[in-house]
Protein backbone atom coordinates (compact mmCIF):
# COMPACT_ATOMS: atom_id res chain seq x y z
CA UNK A 1 0.00 0.00 0.00
CA UNK A 2 2.85 2.30 0.81
CA UNK A 3 4.22 1.77 -2.65
CA UNK A 4 1.11 3.06 -4.28
CA UNK A 5 1.05 6.13 -2.12
CA UNK A 6 4.64 6.85 -3.05
CA UNK A 7 3.99 6.47 -6.71
CA UNK A 8 1.12 8.93 -6.48
CA UNK A 9 3.29 11.38 -4.65
CA UNK A 10 5.93 11.48 -7.34
CA UNK A 11 3.34 11.94 -10.07
CA UNK A 12 2.89 15.56 -9.16
CA UNK A 13 6.50 16.42 -9.78
CA UNK A 14 6.95 14.37 -12.87
CA UNK A 15 10.65 14.39 -13.74
CA UNK A 16 10.23 14.35 -17.50
CA UNK A 17 7.73 13.71 -20.25
CA UNK A 18 6.43 16.47 -22.42
CA UNK A 19 2.69 15.85 -22.27
CA UNK A 20 2.34 14.37 -18.75
CA UNK A 21 -0.30 15.66 -16.44
CA UNK A 22 -3.36 14.05 -14.98
CA UNK A 23 -4.74 12.79 -18.26
CA UNK A 24 -1.75 10.61 -18.99
CA UNK A 25 -2.05 6.88 -18.42
CA UNK A 26 0.74 4.99 -16.72
CA UNK A 27 1.24 1.31 -16.31
CA UNK A 28 2.25 -0.10 -12.96
CA UNK A 29 4.36 -3.18 -13.31
CA UNK A 30 5.41 -5.47 -10.52
CA UNK A 31 8.95 -6.62 -11.21
CA UNK A 32 9.93 -9.43 -8.89
CA UNK A 33 10.39 -10.62 -6.18
CA UNK A 34 11.02 -13.87 -8.02
CA UNK A 35 11.64 -12.96 -11.58
CA UNK A 36 14.38 -14.68 -13.57
CA UNK A 37 15.68 -11.37 -14.85
CA UNK A 38 16.37 -9.93 -11.42
CA UNK A 39 18.95 -12.55 -10.39
CA UNK A 40 17.83 -12.63 -6.81
CA UNK A 41 14.91 -11.72 -4.65
CA UNK A 42 14.28 -8.08 -5.37
CA UNK A 43 10.96 -6.46 -5.86
CA UNK A 44 10.56 -3.26 -7.78
CA UNK A 45 7.21 -1.76 -8.44
CA UNK A 46 7.80 0.35 -11.48
CA UNK A 47 5.58 2.98 -12.97
CA UNK A 48 5.91 3.06 -16.69
CA UNK A 49 5.11 5.38 -19.50
CA UNK A 50 5.10 2.99 -22.42
CA UNK A 51 8.43 1.27 -22.11
CA UNK A 52 10.08 4.05 -20.14
CA UNK A 53 10.38 3.91 -16.38
CA UNK A 54 8.97 6.95 -14.65
CA UNK A 55 9.39 5.84 -11.09
CA UNK A 56 10.26 2.77 -9.10
CA UNK A 57 9.79 1.69 -5.52
CA UNK A 58 12.09 -1.09 -4.35
CA UNK A 59 11.10 -3.43 -1.57
CA UNK A 60 13.85 -5.38 0.11
CA UNK A 61 14.11 -7.77 3.01
CA UNK A 62 12.74 -10.90 1.41
CA UNK A 63 15.62 -13.00 2.67
CA UNK A 64 16.42 -11.09 5.82
CA UNK A 65 17.81 -13.56 8.32
CA UNK A 66 18.67 -11.26 11.24
CA UNK A 67 22.40 -12.00 11.19
CA UNK A 68 23.19 -9.06 13.43
CA UNK A 69 20.84 -10.38 16.08
CA UNK A 70 22.00 -13.98 15.75
CA UNK A 71 25.61 -12.83 16.03
CA UNK A 72 24.90 -11.38 19.45
CA UNK A 73 24.31 -14.89 20.75
CA UNK A 74 27.13 -16.73 19.05
CA UNK A 75 30.77 -17.25 20.01
CA UNK A 76 33.21 -15.54 17.69
CA UNK A 77 34.18 -18.60 15.70
CA UNK A 78 30.55 -19.49 15.03
CA UNK A 79 29.90 -16.21 13.27
CA UNK A 80 32.01 -17.15 10.25
CA UNK A 81 29.23 -19.28 8.70
CA UNK A 82 26.88 -16.30 8.97
CA UNK A 83 29.24 -14.17 6.91
CA UNK A 84 29.30 -16.86 4.21
CA UNK A 85 25.68 -16.23 3.53
CA UNK A 86 25.98 -12.53 2.87
CA UNK A 87 27.73 -12.21 -0.46
CA UNK A 88 27.59 -15.86 -1.42
CA UNK A 89 29.36 -15.23 -4.71
CA UNK A 90 32.57 -14.43 -2.88
CA UNK A 91 32.12 -15.86 0.60
CA UNK A 92 35.85 -16.37 1.34
CA UNK A 93 36.32 -12.59 1.36
CA UNK A 94 33.58 -12.25 3.96
CA UNK A 95 35.10 -15.03 6.07
CA UNK A 96 38.55 -13.48 5.96
CA UNK A 97 37.15 -10.05 6.76
CA UNK A 98 35.52 -11.43 9.85
CA UNK A 99 38.63 -13.29 10.98
CA UNK A 100 40.70 -10.17 10.52
CA UNK A 101 38.22 -8.14 12.55
CA UNK A 102 38.52 -10.50 15.51
CA UNK A 103 42.29 -10.64 15.08
CA UNK A 104 42.42 -6.86 15.15
CA UNK A 105 40.33 -6.81 18.32
CA UNK A 106 42.48 -9.43 20.04
CA UNK A 107 45.75 -8.05 18.69
CA UNK A 108 46.76 -11.24 16.91
CA UNK A 109 49.73 -10.98 14.58
CA UNK A 110 49.40 -13.19 11.51
CA UNK A 111 52.52 -14.66 9.85
CA UNK A 112 53.28 -13.32 6.40
CA UNK A 113 52.84 -16.67 4.70
CA UNK A 114 49.32 -17.01 6.06
CA UNK A 115 48.51 -13.50 4.96
CA UNK A 116 49.60 -14.32 1.42
CA UNK A 117 47.62 -17.55 1.44
CA UNK A 118 44.60 -15.51 2.44
CA UNK A 119 45.30 -13.09 -0.37
CA UNK A 120 45.32 -15.98 -2.84
CA UNK A 121 41.95 -17.19 -1.58
CA UNK A 122 40.45 -13.72 -1.53
CA UNK A 123 41.58 -12.90 -5.05
CA UNK A 124 40.24 -16.19 -6.35
CA UNK A 125 36.95 -15.25 -4.74
CA UNK A 126 37.05 -11.85 -6.39
CA UNK A 127 37.54 -13.46 -9.77
CA UNK A 128 34.63 -15.82 -9.11
CA UNK A 129 32.46 -12.88 -8.10
CA UNK A 130 33.36 -10.81 -11.15
CA UNK A 131 32.89 -13.78 -13.46
CA UNK A 132 29.31 -14.09 -12.27
CA UNK A 133 28.60 -10.41 -12.62
CA UNK A 134 30.18 -9.88 -16.02
CA UNK A 135 28.86 -13.01 -17.64
CA UNK A 136 25.38 -12.17 -16.38
CA UNK A 137 25.63 -8.75 -17.99
CA UNK A 138 26.30 -10.71 -21.16
CA UNK A 139 23.24 -12.88 -20.59
CA UNK A 140 21.04 -9.85 -20.10
CA UNK A 141 22.19 -8.45 -23.41
CA UNK A 142 21.43 -11.76 -25.08
CA UNK A 143 24.86 -13.42 -25.13
CA UNK A 144 24.35 -16.70 -23.32
CA UNK A 145 27.35 -18.58 -24.64
CA UNK A 146 29.94 -16.43 -22.90
CA UNK A 147 28.22 -17.06 -19.60
CA UNK A 148 28.37 -20.83 -20.01
CA UNK A 149 31.97 -20.62 -21.15
CA UNK A 150 33.37 -18.71 -18.17
CA UNK A 151 31.30 -20.60 -15.63
CA UNK A 152 33.56 -23.52 -16.39
CA UNK A 153 36.36 -21.44 -14.90
CA UNK A 154 34.29 -20.59 -11.87
CA UNK A 155 33.95 -24.31 -11.40
CA UNK A 156 37.77 -24.55 -11.29
CA UNK A 157 37.83 -21.92 -8.57
CA UNK A 158 35.24 -23.85 -6.60
CA UNK A 159 37.38 -26.95 -6.93
CA UNK A 160 40.27 -25.00 -5.45
CA UNK A 161 38.03 -23.97 -2.54
CA UNK A 162 37.15 -27.60 -2.12
CA UNK A 163 40.82 -28.52 -1.84
CA UNK A 164 41.40 -25.77 0.70
CA UNK A 165 38.40 -26.15 2.97
CA UNK A 166 36.10 -28.88 1.67
CA UNK A 167 33.20 -26.61 0.79
CA UNK A 168 32.27 -24.87 -2.42
CA UNK A 169 29.73 -22.10 -2.06
CA UNK A 170 29.40 -21.28 1.62
CA UNK A 171 33.02 -21.93 2.32
CA UNK A 172 33.57 -21.11 6.00
CA UNK A 173 37.24 -21.01 5.10
CA UNK A 174 39.95 -20.10 7.57
CA UNK A 175 39.95 -19.75 11.31
CA UNK A 176 40.60 -16.92 13.70
CA UNK A 177 44.39 -16.91 13.70
CA UNK A 178 45.04 -18.48 10.33
CA UNK A 179 43.77 -21.18 8.04
CA UNK A 180 42.54 -24.60 9.06
CA UNK A 181 45.11 -26.44 6.95
CA UNK A 182 48.00 -25.81 4.66
CA UNK A 183 47.62 -25.71 0.88
CA UNK A 184 47.97 -29.31 -0.22
CA UNK A 185 50.20 -30.13 -3.23
CA UNK A 186 47.04 -30.95 -5.15
CA UNK A 187 45.61 -27.57 -4.27
CA UNK A 188 48.75 -25.81 -5.47
CA UNK A 189 48.57 -27.82 -8.70
CA UNK A 190 44.98 -26.70 -9.17
CA UNK A 191 45.85 -23.07 -8.58
CA UNK A 192 48.71 -23.35 -11.08
CA UNK A 193 46.39 -24.99 -13.58
CA UNK A 194 43.86 -22.23 -13.11
CA UNK A 195 46.51 -19.55 -13.54
CA UNK A 196 47.60 -21.24 -16.73
CA UNK A 197 44.19 -21.76 -18.33
CA UNK A 198 42.17 -18.79 -17.15
CA UNK A 199 43.91 -15.96 -19.09
CA UNK A 200 43.08 -17.52 -22.46
CA UNK A 201 39.45 -18.00 -21.47
CA UNK A 202 39.11 -14.50 -20.11
CA UNK A 203 40.69 -13.13 -23.24
CA UNK A 204 38.23 -14.99 -25.39
CA UNK A 205 35.33 -13.85 -23.23
CA UNK A 206 36.50 -10.29 -23.65
CA UNK A 207 36.78 -10.64 -27.38
CA UNK A 208 33.18 -11.87 -27.41
CA UNK A 209 31.81 -8.80 -25.69
CA UNK A 210 34.20 -5.92 -25.32
CA UNK A 211 34.08 -4.54 -28.88
CA UNK A 212 30.81 -6.21 -29.79
CA UNK A 213 28.55 -3.64 -31.43
CA UNK A 214 25.35 -4.98 -29.90
CA UNK A 215 26.88 -5.22 -26.45
CA UNK A 216 28.27 -1.70 -26.67
CA UNK A 217 24.97 -0.27 -27.87
CA UNK A 218 23.18 -1.93 -25.00
CA UNK A 219 25.60 -0.87 -22.25
CA UNK A 220 27.29 2.42 -23.09
CA UNK A 221 25.64 5.32 -21.23
CA UNK A 222 23.08 2.99 -19.70
CA UNK A 223 22.49 3.29 -15.97
CA UNK A 224 25.13 5.98 -15.55
CA UNK A 225 25.81 7.78 -12.30
CA UNK A 226 28.17 10.66 -11.65
CA UNK A 227 31.03 10.42 -9.19
CA UNK A 228 29.45 13.01 -6.87
CA UNK A 229 26.15 11.18 -6.69
CA UNK A 230 27.92 7.86 -6.28
CA UNK A 231 29.95 9.15 -3.34
CA UNK A 232 26.88 10.73 -1.83
CA UNK A 233 25.11 7.39 -2.11
CA UNK A 234 28.01 5.61 -0.42
CA UNK A 235 29.12 3.62 -3.43
CA UNK A 236 32.32 1.64 -3.04
CA UNK A 237 34.08 -1.02 -5.02
CA UNK A 238 33.89 -1.52 -8.79
CA UNK A 239 30.71 0.53 -9.05
CA UNK A 240 32.42 3.56 -7.56
CA UNK A 241 35.61 3.01 -9.52
CA UNK A 242 33.57 2.93 -12.73
CA UNK A 243 32.66 6.56 -12.06
CA UNK A 244 36.33 7.51 -11.87
CA UNK A 245 37.06 7.50 -8.13
CA UNK A 246 40.06 5.30 -7.37
CA UNK A 247 38.97 4.20 -3.92
CA UNK A 248 40.06 0.68 -3.13
CA UNK A 249 40.31 -0.55 0.45
CA UNK A 250 43.22 -2.79 -0.52
CA UNK A 251 45.25 0.30 -1.39
CA UNK A 252 43.82 2.88 0.98
CA UNK A 253 43.93 0.79 4.16
CA UNK A 254 45.94 -2.30 3.27
CA UNK A 255 45.19 -5.46 5.19
CA UNK A 256 46.55 -8.97 5.02
CA UNK A 257 49.76 -7.86 3.31
CA UNK A 258 48.22 -6.20 0.25
CA UNK A 259 50.86 -3.47 0.53
CA UNK A 260 53.45 -6.02 -0.66
CA UNK A 261 51.78 -6.53 -4.01
CA UNK A 262 52.05 -4.60 -7.18
CA UNK A 263 48.71 -3.98 -8.83
CA UNK A 264 46.73 -1.31 -10.62
CA UNK A 265 43.36 0.05 -9.53
CA UNK A 266 41.36 0.33 -12.76
CA UNK A 267 38.92 3.22 -13.01
CA UNK A 268 36.24 4.14 -15.50
CA UNK A 269 35.06 7.54 -16.58
CA UNK A 270 31.30 7.72 -16.99
CA UNK A 271 30.00 5.24 -14.40
CA UNK A 272 27.72 3.46 -16.85
CA UNK A 273 27.13 -0.24 -17.32
CA UNK A 274 29.94 -0.59 -19.84
CA UNK A 275 32.42 1.03 -17.45
CA UNK A 276 31.35 -1.23 -14.62
CA UNK A 277 31.83 -4.21 -16.90
CA UNK A 278 35.28 -3.01 -17.96
CA UNK A 279 36.41 -2.22 -14.41
CA UNK A 280 35.46 -5.71 -13.29
CA UNK A 281 37.12 -7.20 -16.35
CA UNK A 282 40.35 -5.37 -15.63
CA UNK A 283 40.17 -6.25 -11.95
CA UNK A 284 40.17 -9.91 -12.86
CA UNK A 285 43.49 -9.41 -14.66
CA UNK A 286 44.87 -7.60 -11.65
CA UNK A 287 43.64 -10.35 -9.34
CA UNK A 288 45.38 -12.91 -11.51
CA UNK A 289 48.61 -10.98 -11.24
CA UNK A 290 48.20 -10.69 -7.45
CA UNK A 291 47.66 -14.44 -7.18
CA UNK A 292 50.80 -15.07 -9.22
CA UNK A 293 52.85 -12.75 -7.04
CA UNK A 294 51.43 -14.31 -3.89
CA UNK A 295 52.12 -17.86 -5.05
CA UNK A 296 55.71 -16.91 -5.84
CA UNK A 297 56.11 -15.40 -2.39
CA UNK A 298 54.53 -18.43 -0.68
CA UNK A 299 56.93 -20.77 -2.46
CA UNK A 300 59.94 -18.87 -1.16
CA UNK A 301 58.77 -19.06 2.45
CA UNK A 302 59.29 -21.88 4.94
CA UNK A 303 56.57 -24.48 4.57
CA UNK A 304 53.97 -25.69 7.05
CA UNK A 305 53.18 -22.28 8.50
CA UNK A 306 49.46 -21.86 8.14
CA UNK A 307 48.35 -20.25 11.38
CA UNK A 308 49.57 -17.92 14.09
CA UNK A 309 50.62 -19.25 17.45
CA UNK A 310 47.46 -18.31 19.34
CA UNK A 311 46.27 -21.37 21.28
CA UNK A 312 43.46 -19.37 22.94
CA UNK A 313 41.80 -18.85 19.55
CA UNK A 314 43.10 -21.51 17.21
CA UNK A 315 41.77 -25.05 17.72
CA UNK A 316 44.57 -27.58 18.33
CA UNK A 317 44.86 -30.66 16.09
CA UNK A 318 42.59 -33.51 17.12
CA UNK A 319 45.40 -35.95 18.02
CA UNK A 320 46.79 -33.45 20.47
CA UNK A 321 43.40 -32.92 22.08
CA UNK A 322 43.30 -36.64 22.86
CA UNK A 323 46.90 -36.92 24.08
CA UNK A 324 47.87 -33.59 25.54
CA UNK A 325 46.33 -31.93 28.58
CA UNK A 326 47.09 -28.37 27.53
CA UNK A 327 45.58 -28.87 24.09
CA UNK A 328 42.50 -30.42 25.68
CA UNK A 329 42.03 -27.39 27.91
CA UNK A 330 42.34 -24.97 25.01
CA UNK A 331 40.01 -27.07 22.91
CA UNK A 332 37.42 -27.04 25.67
CA UNK A 333 37.76 -23.32 26.22
CA UNK A 334 37.40 -22.47 22.55
CA UNK A 335 34.45 -24.78 21.96
CA UNK A 336 32.62 -23.59 25.06
CA UNK A 337 33.35 -19.96 24.24
CA UNK A 338 35.35 -19.25 27.38
CA UNK A 339 38.11 -17.38 25.59
CA UNK A 340 39.17 -14.04 26.99
CA UNK A 341 38.43 -11.35 24.44
CA UNK A 342 39.43 -7.76 25.15
CA UNK A 343 36.79 -5.10 25.60
CA UNK A 344 36.57 -2.49 22.93
CA UNK A 345 35.12 -1.51 19.61
CA UNK A 346 36.78 -2.18 16.33
CA UNK A 347 35.97 -1.58 12.69
CA UNK A 348 37.68 -3.48 9.97
CA UNK A 349 36.91 -3.35 6.30
CA UNK A 350 37.98 -5.43 3.35
CA UNK A 351 37.50 -4.90 -0.34
CA UNK A 352 34.69 -7.33 -1.03
CA UNK A 353 33.46 -8.30 -4.46
CA UNK A 354 31.11 -5.33 -4.44
CA UNK A 355 32.91 -2.80 -2.33
CA UNK A 356 33.91 -1.97 1.17
CA UNK A 357 32.68 -4.78 3.38
CA UNK A 358 33.00 -3.56 6.94
CA UNK A 359 32.59 -5.23 10.30
CA UNK A 360 31.86 -3.01 13.27
CA UNK A 361 32.29 -5.07 16.40
CA UNK A 362 31.62 -3.97 19.95
CA UNK A 363 32.95 -6.38 22.53
CA UNK A 364 32.17 -6.25 26.24
CA UNK A 365 34.61 -9.04 27.01
CA UNK A 366 31.89 -11.69 26.90
CA UNK A 367 31.79 -14.85 24.84
CA UNK A 368 29.74 -13.27 22.11
CA UNK A 369 29.90 -9.86 20.44
CA UNK A 370 27.91 -7.20 22.23
CA UNK A 371 26.97 -5.67 18.92
CA UNK A 372 28.04 -6.59 15.45
CA UNK A 373 27.15 -4.46 12.49
CA UNK A 374 27.95 -5.37 8.93
CA UNK A 375 28.59 -2.60 6.46
CA UNK A 376 27.14 -4.31 3.45
CA UNK A 377 28.03 -2.54 0.20
CA UNK A 378 25.01 -3.91 -1.68
CA UNK A 379 22.57 -2.59 0.88
CA UNK A 380 24.11 0.84 0.70
CA UNK A 381 24.33 1.30 -3.05
CA UNK A 382 21.12 -0.45 -4.04
CA UNK A 383 19.19 2.60 -2.84
CA UNK A 384 20.61 4.54 -5.78
CA UNK A 385 19.01 2.09 -8.18
CA UNK A 386 15.74 4.04 -8.37
CA UNK A 387 17.56 7.17 -9.34
CA UNK A 388 19.67 5.33 -11.90
CA UNK A 389 16.79 3.77 -13.78
CA UNK A 390 14.44 6.74 -13.92
CA UNK A 391 13.92 7.61 -17.53
CA UNK A 392 15.48 4.39 -18.78
CA UNK A 393 13.89 1.59 -20.76
CA UNK A 394 12.71 -1.42 -18.83
CA UNK A 395 15.25 -3.70 -20.48
CA UNK A 396 18.03 -1.28 -19.54
CA UNK A 397 16.87 -1.32 -15.93
CA UNK A 398 17.41 -5.08 -15.85
CA UNK A 399 20.88 -4.58 -17.26
CA UNK A 400 21.67 -1.88 -14.72
CA UNK A 401 20.63 -4.17 -11.90
CA UNK A 402 22.87 -6.98 -13.06
CA UNK A 403 25.80 -4.64 -13.65
CA UNK A 404 25.50 -3.29 -10.11
CA UNK A 405 25.90 -6.90 -9.00
CA UNK A 406 23.41 -6.63 -6.16
CA UNK A 407 23.52 -9.88 -4.22
CA UNK A 408 20.30 -10.55 -2.33
CA UNK A 409 22.06 -12.24 0.56
CA UNK A 410 24.23 -9.23 1.21
CA UNK A 411 21.42 -6.78 0.62
CA UNK A 412 19.19 -8.28 3.26
CA UNK A 413 21.68 -9.93 5.63
CA UNK B 1 50.10 9.79 13.24
CA UNK B 2 46.66 8.56 14.11
CA UNK B 3 47.04 9.91 17.57
CA UNK B 4 47.62 13.34 16.14
CA UNK B 5 44.61 12.95 13.87
CA UNK B 6 42.54 12.49 16.99
CA UNK B 7 43.86 15.78 18.32
CA UNK B 8 43.69 17.76 15.09
CA UNK B 9 40.00 17.05 14.67
CA UNK B 10 39.29 17.35 18.36
CA UNK B 11 40.84 20.81 18.50
CA UNK B 12 38.82 21.96 15.52
CA UNK B 13 35.59 20.59 16.87
CA UNK B 14 36.24 21.85 20.37
CA UNK B 15 36.97 25.41 19.24
CA UNK B 16 33.80 25.45 17.19
CA UNK B 17 31.36 23.53 19.36
CA UNK B 18 32.89 23.62 22.85
CA UNK B 19 30.74 21.77 25.33
CA UNK B 20 28.92 19.76 22.71
CA UNK B 21 31.99 17.60 22.15
CA UNK B 22 31.71 15.38 25.18
CA UNK B 23 34.73 13.13 24.83
CA UNK B 24 37.39 11.94 22.43
CA UNK B 25 39.29 8.69 22.48
CA UNK B 26 41.25 6.43 20.21
CA UNK B 27 39.61 3.04 19.61
CA UNK B 28 42.14 0.95 17.67
CA UNK B 29 42.67 2.80 14.39
CA UNK B 30 39.68 5.11 14.77
CA UNK B 31 39.35 8.42 16.57
CA UNK B 32 35.99 8.30 18.34
CA UNK B 33 34.12 11.40 19.44
CA UNK B 34 31.09 11.40 21.63
CA UNK B 35 29.00 14.41 20.79
CA UNK B 36 25.73 15.80 22.02
CA UNK B 37 22.58 15.08 20.11
CA UNK B 38 21.24 18.57 19.66
CA UNK B 39 24.26 19.69 17.64
CA UNK B 40 24.81 16.55 15.59
CA UNK B 41 23.66 18.00 12.26
CA UNK B 42 25.79 21.12 12.74
CA UNK B 43 28.80 19.00 13.64
CA UNK B 44 28.45 16.69 10.66
CA UNK B 45 27.88 19.55 8.23
CA UNK B 46 30.90 21.31 9.72
CA UNK B 47 32.95 18.16 9.18
CA UNK B 48 31.55 17.94 5.66
CA UNK B 49 32.08 21.54 4.61
CA UNK B 50 35.24 22.64 6.41
CA UNK B 51 38.03 22.80 3.87
CA UNK B 52 40.67 20.99 5.87
CA UNK B 53 38.34 18.32 7.20
CA UNK B 54 36.18 17.42 4.22
CA UNK B 55 34.48 14.31 5.54
CA UNK B 56 32.38 13.79 2.45
CA UNK B 57 31.66 10.09 2.70
CA UNK B 58 29.37 8.38 5.17
CA UNK B 59 30.83 4.90 5.49
CA UNK B 60 28.20 3.49 7.75
CA UNK B 61 25.95 4.16 10.67
CA UNK B 62 24.14 1.90 13.09
CA UNK B 63 22.30 1.87 16.37
CA UNK B 64 23.56 0.30 19.57
CA UNK B 65 21.82 -0.25 22.87
CA UNK B 66 23.44 -0.10 26.29
CA UNK B 67 20.65 -0.86 28.78
CA UNK B 68 22.98 -0.37 31.78
CA UNK B 69 24.11 3.08 30.69
CA UNK B 70 21.38 5.08 32.41
CA UNK B 71 20.54 8.33 30.69
CA UNK B 72 22.16 7.14 27.45
CA UNK B 73 20.62 3.77 26.79
CA UNK B 74 20.68 4.15 23.04
CA UNK B 75 23.45 5.26 20.79
CA UNK B 76 23.94 5.89 17.11
CA UNK B 77 27.36 5.46 15.61
CA UNK B 78 28.31 7.40 12.47
CA UNK B 79 31.47 6.68 10.54
CA UNK B 80 32.79 9.37 8.26
CA UNK B 81 35.58 9.14 5.76
CA UNK B 82 37.74 11.77 4.12
CA UNK B 83 38.87 9.85 1.08
CA UNK B 84 41.66 12.09 -0.31
CA UNK B 85 43.44 12.21 3.05
CA UNK B 86 42.24 8.78 4.16
CA UNK B 87 40.98 10.06 7.50
CA UNK B 88 38.31 8.02 9.13
CA UNK B 89 36.45 9.00 12.27
CA UNK B 90 33.56 7.72 14.28
CA UNK B 91 30.95 9.83 16.03
CA UNK B 92 28.79 8.49 18.79
CA UNK B 93 25.60 10.12 19.91
CA UNK B 94 23.86 8.85 23.01
CA UNK B 95 20.24 9.37 23.89
CA UNK B 96 18.01 8.28 26.79
CA UNK B 97 15.42 5.62 26.03
CA UNK B 98 12.49 8.02 26.44
CA UNK B 99 13.75 10.30 23.68
CA UNK B 100 14.42 8.35 20.51
CA UNK B 101 14.27 11.31 18.17
CA UNK B 102 17.26 12.19 16.03
CA UNK B 103 17.59 14.69 13.22
CA UNK B 104 17.94 13.06 9.84
CA UNK B 105 21.16 13.06 7.84
CA UNK B 106 19.43 12.56 4.51
CA UNK B 107 19.89 16.26 3.74
CA UNK B 108 23.65 15.77 3.67
CA UNK B 109 24.09 12.16 2.58
CA UNK B 110 21.59 10.40 0.33
CA UNK B 111 22.97 7.12 1.59
CA UNK B 112 21.68 7.86 5.09
CA UNK B 113 18.15 7.17 3.82
CA UNK B 114 18.21 3.40 4.07
CA UNK B 115 20.71 3.33 6.91
CA UNK B 116 18.32 5.38 9.01
CA UNK B 117 15.42 3.19 7.99
CA UNK B 118 17.45 0.21 9.13
CA UNK B 119 18.19 1.85 12.48
CA UNK B 120 14.49 2.63 12.85
CA UNK B 121 13.57 -0.90 11.89
CA UNK B 122 15.93 -2.52 14.38
CA UNK B 123 15.86 -0.12 17.33
CA UNK B 124 13.02 2.30 16.85
CA UNK B 125 15.00 5.50 16.39
CA UNK B 126 12.83 8.26 14.98
CA UNK B 127 14.58 10.43 12.44
CA UNK B 128 12.86 13.78 12.18
CA UNK B 129 12.56 14.97 8.62
CA UNK B 130 13.27 11.62 7.03
CA UNK B 131 11.40 11.37 3.71
CA UNK B 132 10.14 7.83 4.12
CA UNK B 133 10.69 6.38 7.57
CA UNK B 134 9.19 2.90 7.28
CA UNK B 135 10.52 -0.54 8.07
CA UNK B 136 13.00 -1.82 5.57
CA UNK B 137 14.08 -5.37 6.33
CA UNK B 138 11.39 -6.63 8.66
CA UNK B 139 7.73 -7.08 7.89
CA UNK B 140 5.65 -3.96 8.03
CA UNK B 141 3.20 -5.16 10.68
CA UNK B 142 5.90 -6.05 13.19
CA UNK B 143 5.09 -4.25 16.41
CA UNK B 144 8.43 -4.30 18.20
CA UNK B 145 12.06 -3.46 17.50
CA UNK B 146 13.88 -6.76 17.32
CA UNK B 147 17.50 -5.70 17.88
CA UNK B 148 16.76 -4.32 21.32
CA UNK B 149 18.40 -6.30 24.07
CA UNK B 150 15.14 -7.11 25.84
CA UNK B 151 14.09 -9.37 22.99
CA UNK B 152 15.80 -12.73 23.26
CA UNK B 153 16.99 -14.44 20.13
CA UNK B 154 14.95 -17.51 20.86
CA UNK B 155 11.48 -17.98 22.20
CA UNK B 156 11.73 -17.04 25.87
CA UNK B 157 9.39 -19.81 26.99
CA UNK B 158 11.68 -22.64 25.93
CA UNK B 159 12.79 -24.87 28.79
CA UNK B 160 14.83 -27.52 27.00
CA UNK B 161 17.89 -25.32 26.79
CA UNK B 162 19.72 -24.50 30.00
CA UNK B 163 22.40 -21.93 29.44
CA UNK B 164 23.11 -21.12 33.08
CA UNK B 165 26.48 -22.87 33.12
CA UNK B 166 28.16 -21.17 30.22
CA UNK B 167 25.81 -18.30 29.51
CA UNK B 168 26.80 -14.72 29.30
Amino acid sequence: MIEEKQIKKTTESLPFGEVGGASKDYTTLNLGPTHPATHGIFQNIVKMDGEIIVDAVPTIGYIHRAFEKIAERRPYYQITPLTDRMNYCSSPINNMGWHMTVEKLAGIEIPKRVQYMRVVIMELARIADHIVCNSVIGVDTGALSGFLYVFQQREHIYEIYEEICGARLTTNVGRIGGLERDFSPKCIDKIEYFLKTFPAVLKEFESLLMRNRIFMDRTISVGAITAERALNYGFTGPNLRATGVDYDVRVMNPYSGYQDFDFVVPVGTSGDTYDRFMVREQEMWESLSIIRQAMDKIKQMPEKVFHADVPEFYLPPKEEVYNNMEALIYHFKIVMGEVEVPKGEVYHSVEGGNGELGFYLVSDGGRTPYRLHFRRPCFIYYQAYTEMIKGAMLSDAILTLSSLNVIAGELDA
Amino acid sequence: MEDTLLHIIHDKLKSKFGEDIISAEQAYDFPVYTVSKKKIIEIISFLYNEEELGFRFLTTMCGIQFPENKGGEFCIMYQLHNMPKNWRIRLKVFTPSNDMEYPTLTGIFSTANWMEREAFDFYGFIFKGHPNLIRILNVEDMNYFPMRKEYPLEDGTREDKNDSMFGR
